[in-house]
């Protein structure tokens, strides 16, 4: 148990000072193209495991919803980094964002039934709400292409939008 | 004013509501039963324009549907899909 939490405390603590590299060292635009799409590639996993596991209506509906706009707001970044001409970069947030995900994922493989369900879609309110505080502390105000940071803005109210879904599916499951 | 008021019961319009980067435009509307309401959805993501307990409109990406106003009355309405995207309306009898 010590070594669970003490592996989540460092997992939570690496993300954070990625962050905060990120903070003080300002991303460039290659990698925060990058962060973003990373972050919806991981929502679409997330989703895919759900799925798979789940047999709960309201999850399995959430789920394909959000496999559905990721992967048209990826489709999106993509198009315009090969406009833009960008290579997107890896780096250390997307690295910890990566990190944190596999072992969110491996944690709810161990679950079934009402406890997956409500694991993947707590989990949902909380990674949404992390990447939508990234997105307004961090990728848009550091994008230099006005392209990318309005594909952001996009990306930002769309991440609200399934904050606020998942809260509602989580409360249905109560 | 009876004049203006045969004109307006005697035809029924239809008002469009384009929905862009997850946002109804415009977001509050006047109409009178009889309208039709068309959303015009200019975003890669599907939509839709659900009133809680009332009637539901699926609007798929890069597409337009529309419903025909039946009741009078203040609606809000929202996305089901993306519940930050909130549009009103207010429908009077013809």
């Amino acid at each position: 148990m010590l070594i669970r939490s003490t592996t989540a405390l460092a997992a939570l603590f690496l993300l954070s000072t990625a962050m905060l590299a990120q903070a003080s060292d300002k991303p460039s635009d290659p990698q925060i193209a990058h962060i973003a799409y990373t972050a919806g590639v991981l929502d679409v996993e997330a989703a895919m495991q759900a799925l798979k596991k789940s047999k709960n209506k309201e999850i399995l509906d959430f789920a394909k919803d959000m496999v559905r706009d990721h992967e048209a707001v990826n489709k999106q970044a993509l198009d315009l980094v090969k406009k833009l001409n960008v290579t997107p970069e890896d780096n250390a947030t997307s690295k910890a964002l990566t990190k944190a995900a596999d072992e969110e994922r491996a944690k709810l493989a161990k679950l079934d039934g009402a406890a997956f369900d409500k694991a993947y879609v707590d989990n949902e309110v909380a990674y949404h709400k992390q990447v939508n505080g990234a997105l307004e502390t961090l990728l848009i105000p550091s994008a230099e292409n006005a392209e990318l940071k309005s594909l952001l803005e996009t990306g930002l109210k769309l991440f609200q939008g399934h904050e606020q879904h998942a809260e509602h599916v989580a409360g249905m499951l109560k | 004013m009876a004049l203006t008021i045969a004109a307006a019961s005697a035809k029924a319009e239809t008002i469009e509501v384009t929905i862009e980067k997850l946002v109804f435009s415009p977001a509050s509307i006047e109409a009178k039963v009889g309208d039709t309401i068309e959303w015009v959805n200019k975003d890669v993501f599907a939509h839709t324009a659900t009133v809680t307990g009332g009637w539901e409109v699926m609007i798929p990406p890069k597409t337009s549907a529309s419903l025909t106003l039946k009741r009078a009355g203040s609606f809000d309405y929202f996305c089901r899909f993306h519940p930050n995207m909130k549009g009103q309306m207010t429908v009077t009898s013809p």
